[in-house]
């Protein structure tokens, strides 16, 4: 019975090269070519109609996505560090009251805290630093740390209550963008670059950036495995574009390679290929060809991308005076907004930074400085160009916060919260989220998700709603079982669609 | 679910064709269905009895017949399958393919024009045979197989994780090579690696192979907890093994029990016991955490060896100095005794000695010594009788004592004191007492902020104290200089208060002695005054101190001891620097007392349950039955003839290698889930080829390579053949695709001439853009480029950061955990890599100026650059091609000389500036297309 559900069965695939090769077998059912240099497709025709090449961009699986989707893009606004939400979003009057008392022992009983805060026990309640304010009609608490933020928050769906289960960083990170907190699971983006493809011929289809504030005395690290691939193969990986003027490792031709002199040496080195092709058959030779040339489209797409000197004063200042900067986190959310434009599916902007242990008074403030107005001024540049209706914009951090404190509470300058990933918020915006809602709640002391918490994968779950896919039914085999990225849980937050 | 012999009766034929969607299986949401002969097969299964057996991969390995003993057995088993296909196979590659095929496999490298010319004569029967020997004795072949080797085996040069401190994990790395190199079988390879450090009699390099168990990441972020670091450690390790030797996805029993294969939880946590067993507690992200031995390559072996007979003679002849100089103690002792000046120093002798708290003893007449219950506070009075005289200063001796701590100055935490307050006040007989002002102070040493002068600065809590971040190894003294001299008259009395009242509590002086000068500016002495003392001392009454001070002056005061000490010391500093320069590696090593091993719910390191033993999974053939159940046994269990995992597994990552997709196409997964060999009396003949020669890994490879199977032309004929087999599963062509990107860099490096074929040592740093490392690490870690030859070192010796990889490879394993599956991807990314990356750019120009060197026209450069490259000649087509390109290129080149001079500049090898630029720069332009050909890109 095995033997005969393997033995030469496309649909029982080798998990690392079938899918350019299923790919490939489609060829032969005469999918149409696209984005190939003239004079392959010239050659091609030449040995054989039926073989046509595969396009260079990724069309994703077939049946998907599986229903219509509500965004056709994210933008995820990644904060490393874990933002406190006791300080940000989810205000808790309580708190003032309860200023500088021990945390009451009835919200401890069965916690986990990271080791720096080890035993919680008789550490004292910490009021926010700054006050908070109404905002717009939907009236959401905003602190006067975010005040661009606060100025759009009828846009946004601020959640409340979210839970996660890690009380470290990296594996916070893993388990939010992977579903695991041992690296190795391939991360949101990969999972649909995989599934969804990207209709981008000139760019890849995930785009992942990093960003930290300037004076950030945390030391939190961009490992890779952030927008890995995990056991999906690498091409689905995010790009990572590096922090300066040449994002792209190695595109910039070597000095004295003019343009026109590499278009007429990859014309040649085609023209080989294809040589090459009548004689050996192998159709993944088509692909290097195509690959080549989407690799020369982005020599002139990516610098183009990062020239902004077509943006507009006006929609420059939205961003903030760093959007100048490469490497900033403003910087990253134009681009965001520019490879979104470009048919670039999914952009993961990260920022570091925001681990407040001791640093509430001090780097909190830069903190939101660096990232409140230019988060802010993306969505507002998004729905200006109307794209803000078919793009998602999340928001937000791997856990919370304590509402009790680290350190010693005369000492304000030295103020900090420790990791607290029983509740904390996240918002989104756009792309078929119900605008101006808070949904779901902590505890009176900001402690515990009590009113309609949403773990980590019922969070992944609506995301990928929102794309049109069942989470259930993206599933990647590998080492003996189907993995999804919600693993074997999630349940879409319907309430917030719209 | 299953009746034998009546598929009506059975529940499990209802089920597969019902047309109810709910109770249909395979469920709907899997998206597969079972075919109409598929159904079938089920169907006569039933009726001929259900028979069902243990999974075929837990079946002992038997050795399928080979009817035909004319044919090779590989060929024979495959082209039993292709008849049975009605496949025809392709004929035999070509010799230029077969020689290019063979060297980049078993070599990583290309044949070199003259391999291949000498390939091609030899006309003789067995030319194939012979040139295989002569590739598997290849140094390089030992470095090709250590790359897939050092993937499966995580190996990096760093831990991983935040911090990712450097580790030294690289004689690990070159043993691996000489193991290959050396066809150490494959159970003694596998023996060593996992259990060498348990064999009797261990050898160093025993030992050393063990260093593959500790290849995994360390974790030294803040915040974590040492034993679950400790845990992970463990998991990993077991893992890791059951990857690489049992092909079994054992981390699905961290939590639960294998969903499809016969593990259980409790299965899984039995073979973490044989890792459990190390002194590692998981604390901290030391990146040669003990156990580690010190493993230097041959070159510094020397050198050590060299310094060590250096430092032996040169601590001789000090010794030998020192002899002569005891022959001449007694006349340079009253020497001595007369030329040293006398001590300004009187020792005072106390009267009375009391504390509030302790009691305070008067020993040998003037040293005050404190014992009794140690309070945090304390304050003495000691009462002195003096002389008349003058006194001008005080000096205060602290003296060490054995029974302090650490044989230190006080019964503190560590041996220091602080003393916050000191009075001095002197009640003459015939007037009111007076304190005596002091106006300045000396101190052999301070501690940071602890200053001499806070011992009476008046604040009660601010004092002296001596500690220097190491155990004290030394007295201390302070001397304090009295504001006026003062005349004292006989019969008067000193009144001297300590008070120790620091925070620090206990830090009370436990042992010191109080002297007095007239000298007009009292100061601490340079050791007269003790040398003064103990040569005044009968030779019978001194101390060992006083001997040993005697000692040390005379020495010293010899010129040539003093110059053959230094020569001595010098040669230690050398050893040491050496073998700081030695790398540690972290090795296997048990504990004494076994650690007890649990079952972890849920995996986590603190939820214990039921205790485990030591003990492999009751569906696998058990332990030998004699001797310790540990990782020896292990190892050994894993490579006993009864196991029927271990060849098999091998032999398919073998086949992987050279076919590109093992026969098994799952060489991570041989368990139920995983793929059943589409030829698996292959996999079973090669597995039992290979254990009965012996384990012997060059056997297998020479078998497999000699067979037609491997020899075959990879040309896809038709559409409807790669249709029909699109994978080559069915081996009717030969292997063609893309080789691994360190293998592209190695080959690029080989056919520029530029490779630099120096075996291990250190890992080096090839090009990189800059940025890369300090971009990922907020600027906390810096990358070096190379100089000189090691940017041309083979890829296996490029330094690998685990959280942020070597940019110039793509597709490799991530170096975290193990794998053992290739990625072969095919992106702009890669293409961007080999078109631009400076590694490639300047083996073009390097290539172009040997081929410009090598042949004065361009038909026979043609020749040459097929040659290197693709180990053949160029086809009229293609030469047709490269002609018009370099002579476009050479016209636009002509044109703008600057640019033909900027692209020639890339890369830190000289550059033949005699060559005609122009022509240099058009030929290296069409070198670097040749590099990114897809023939030269791909093993074919």
């Amino acid at each position: 019975m095995n033997a005969a559900w393997n033995i030469l069965d496309p649909a029982a695939p080798a998990p690392v090269q079938d899918r350019q090769l299923a790919i490939n077998r489609r060829q032969f059912f005469g999918r149409s070519a696209t984005g190939i240099g003239a004079f392959a497709l010239a050659g091609l025709l030449d040995r054989d109609k039926l073989l046509a090449a595969p396009p260079a961009g990724n069309n994703g699986l077939p049946g998907l996505p599986h229903f219509p989707p509500k965004a056709k893009r994210i933008i995820y606004l990644f904060q490393n560090g874990a933002p406190t939400h006791i300080d940000l979003f989810d205000y808790k009057p309580a708190l003032h009251k309860l200023h500088g008392t021990p945390v009451p022992e009835e919200y401890l009983v069965g916690k986990r805290f990271s080791t720096m805060t080890g035993n919680p026990s008789g550490k004292l309640m910490l009021q926010p630093i700054e006050p908070f304010k109404q905002h717009g009609k939907s009236g959401a608490w905003v602190s006067a740390l975010m005040p661009h933020t606060a100025r759009i928050a009828d846009e946004l769906c601020f959640i409340k209550s979210m839970h996660t289960e890690a009380v470290n960083h990296a594996p916070a990170i893993s388990f939010l963008l992977s579903g695991a907190e041992i690296p190795g699971r391939p991360t949101m983006g990969a999972w649909l670059n995989y599934g969804l493809g990207s209709s981008s011929q000139d760019l890849p289809g995930f785009v992942a950036m990093t960003s930290v504030s300037k004076g950030t005395s945390c030391g939190q690290i961009f490992y890779d495995f952030y927008w890995g691939s995990g056991f999906l193969p690498t091409r689905f990986q995010g790009a990572k574009f590096r922090g300066s003027k040449d994002p792209v490792l190695y595109l910039s031709n070597p000095k004295g390679m003019k343009p026109e002199l590499r278009r007429g040496l990859l014309d040649d080195l085609a023209e080989l290929n294809q040589l090459k092709y009548q004689e050996a058959g192998d159709p993944e030779i088509q692909t290097r060809i195509a690959q080549y040339e989407m690799a020369y489209r982005m020599q002139t797409s990516v610098p183009e991308l990062t020239d902004f000197s077509d943006e507009p004063e006006h929609v420059l200042a939205l961003y903030g005076p760093q959007v100048r900067e490469p490497g900033t986190f403003a910087y990253n959310c134009l681009m965001a907004r520019r490879l979104a434009e470009r048919g670039v599916p999914f952009v993961q902007c990260m920022h570091a930074g925001w681990d407040q242990h001791n640093s509430l008074t001090t780097e909190l403030y830069t903190q939101c400085k660096d990232t409140d107005q230019a988060s802010a001024g993306l969505v507002q540049d998004l729905k200006m160009r109307g794209m803000l209706d078919d793009t998602l914009v999340i928001w937000g951090g791997e856990f919370g916060r304590t509402p009790f404190i680290q350190g010693n509470i005369k000492n304000r300058p030295r103020w900090g919260r420790d990791h607290h990933p029983y509740t904390f918020t996240v918002w989104m915006a756009g792309g078929g989220v119900k605008p101006g809602i808070s949904y779901g709640a902590s505890d009176e002391l900001g402690f515990n998700a009590v009113d309609q918490p949403v773990h980590v994968h019922d969070f992944q779950a609506t995301v990928m709603q929102l794309l049109g896919i069942n989470h259930e039914q993206l599933t990647y085999r590998f080492q003996g079982r189907y993995f999804r990225l919600t693993d074997v849980h999630g349940h879409v937050v319907k309430d917030i669609l719209a | 679910m299953v009746v034998a012999g009546d598929p009506k009766a059975s529940a499990l034929m209802d089920r597969v064709t019902t047309s109810d969607p709910d109770d249909r299986m395979p469920p709907k949401k899997l998206g597969r269905t079972l075919s109409a002969s598929q159904v079938t097969m089920l169907r006569r299964w039933i009726e001929q009895g259900a028979v069902w057996g243990k999974h075929w991969a837990f079946e002992r390995i038997k050795r399928p017949v080979i009817a035909d003993a004319k044919t090779h057995p590989v060929d024979y088993l495959v082209e039993q399958r292709l008849n049975d296909e009605k496949l025809t196979p392709n004929v035999r590659a070509s010799r230029e393919t077969r020689i290019r095929r063979l060297s980049l496999d078993l070599t990583g490298l290309p044949a070199t024009p003259e391999q291949v010319d000498s390939f091609l004569a030899d006309t003789k029967p067995g030319a194939w045979e012979r040139l295989v020997d002569r590739t598997l004795a290849s140094p390089a072949y030992g470095e090709r197989m250590a790359w897939d080797w050092l993937e499966a085996a995580r190996y990096a040069d760093t831990n991983g994780y935040q911090g990712d401190n450097e580790r030294t994990m690289w004689p690990w790395r070159d043993w691996v090579v000489r193991a290959f190199n050396a066809n150490l079988p494959y159970d003694r390879f596998t023996i060593w690696q996992l259990a060498g450090d348990l064999l009797p009699d261990a050898t160093q390099e025993q030992v050393l192979a063990t260093g593959f168990n500790r290849n995994h990441m360390i974790n030294g972020e803040g915040g974590r907890i040492a034993e679950e670091n400790r845990v992970d450690y463990v998991f990993d390790m077991t893992e890791t093994m059951g990857t690489i030797w049992l092909g079994l996805t054992l981390n699905c029993c961290r939590c639960h029990d294998h969903k499809f294969d016969p593990l259980l939880q409790r299965d899984y946590y039995r073979f973490t016991a044989f890792f459990n067993q190390t002194p590692v507690n998981g604390g901290g992200g030391n990146a040669q955490t003990p156990p580690v031995i010190e493993f230097g390559s041959a070159a510094q072996a020397a050198k050590a060896k060299a310094a060590q007979a250096t430092a032996g003679q040169a601590a001789a002849a000090v010794q030998r100095r020192a002899g002569e100089l005891e022959k001449q103690q007694a006349a340079w002792e009253s020497k001595t005794a007369q030329d040293t000046p006398a001590s300004p120093w009187r020792t005072l002798e106390p009267l009375r000695a009391k504390a509030n708290k302790q009691t305070l003893e008067i020993l040998d007449r003037d040293r005050v010594y404190a014992s009794g219950a140690n309070p945090p506070k304390d304050e003495y009075e000691i009462t002195y009788g003096l002389g008349p005289g003058e006194i001008r200063g005080f000096k205060l001796d602290a003296i060490r004592h054995p029974k302090m701590t650490h044989g230190g100055l006080a019964r503190s935490d560590s041996g220091n004191f602080v003393l916050t307050d000191i009075r001095f006040r002197l009640n003459q007989p015939d007037g009111p007492g007076a304190e005596l002002e002091i106006s300045g102070s000396q101190a052999t040493f301070e501690q940071g902020p602890f200053k001499i002068e806070k011992a009476y600065d008046k604040q009660a809590d601010s004092g002296w104290a001596v500690w220097a971040g190491k155990p004290i190894d030394r007295d201390h003294a302070a001397v304090f200089r009295l504001k006026q001299p003062v005349r004292v008259q006989a019969n008067a009395e000193l009144l001297v208060s300590l008070t120790f009242n620091s925070k620090h509590p206990q830090h009370n002086l436990g042992h010191f002695r109080l002297s007095a000068t007239d000298a007009p500016k009292p100061a601490l002495d340079k050791g007269e005054d003790a040398l003064q003392r103990a040569l005044s001392t009968p030779h019978e009454h001194r101390n060992n101190e006083q001997k040993k001070r005697i000692r040390e002056a005379l020495l010293a005061s010899d010129p040539q001891w003093g110059k053959l000490k230094k020569e001595a010391s010098d040669a230690e500093a050398k050893i040491k620097s050496l073998s700081k320069g030695l790398p540690k590696v972290m090795v296997m090593k048990d504990l004494d007392k076994p650690r007890p091993t649990y079952v972890l719910t849920r995996g986590l390191y603190n939820q214990k349950g039921e205790e485990v033993q030591a003990a492999v999974p009751p569906a696998l053939p058990p332990l030998a039955s004699t001797g310790s159940t540990n990782r020896l046994a292990l190892a050994r269990w894993l490579v006993s003839r009864e196991h029927p995992l271990t060849a098999r597994v091998t032999v398919n990552r073998f086949w992987q290698m050279l076919f590109g997709i093992g026969l098994v196409k799952t060489p991570e997964d041989f368990g139920v889930q995983g793929e059943v060999p589409v030829q698996r009396k292959l996999l079973d003949w090669l597995a039992v080829e290979f254990i009965e020669s012996g384990w012997d890994v060059k056997h297998l490879l020479r078998t497999i390579v000699s067979s037609e199977a491997y020899q075959r032309s990879s040309v896809i004929a038709t559409p409807a053949a790669y249709e029909r087999d699109p994978q080559n599963r069915l081996l009717a062509r030969g292997p063609r695709f893309r080789m691994p990107s360190w293998m592209l860099r190695d080959q690029a490096l080989a056919a520029a001439g530029l490779l630099h074929p120096e075996i291990g040592g250190a890992p080096v740093k090839s090009y990189q853009p800059a940025g890369v490392w300090s971009e990922a690490t907020f600027g906390k870690k810096k990358y070096q480029v190379a100089k000189g030859q090691d940017l041309y070192r083979r890829s296996l010796y490029t330094f690998w950061r685990r959280i942020v990889g070597p940019t110039m490879f793509f597709d490799t394993a991530k170096r975290q955990i193990c794998e053992v599956k290739p990625f072969r991807t095919n992106t702009p990314m890669h293409a961007l890599s080999t078109l631009n990356d400076i590694t490639y750019v300047e083996a073009a120009r390097a290539m172009a100026e040997s081929l410009l060197h090598d042949a004065n026209d361009d038909a026979a450069r043609f020749r040459i650059a097929g040659k290197r490259l693709l180990g053949r000649e160029p086809s009229a087509g293609e030469v047709k091609i490269w002609k018009r390109s370099l002579e476009r290129t050479a016209t636009a080149f002509a044109a703008e000389p600057e640019a033909a001079r900027h692209f020639l500049s890339h890369g830190a090898s000289e550059r033949d500036e005699s060559l005609h630029m122009e022509t240099h720069a058009a030929w290296a332009a069409l070198c670097l297309n040749l590099l990114n050909l897809d023939e030269t890109l791909n093993k074919e």
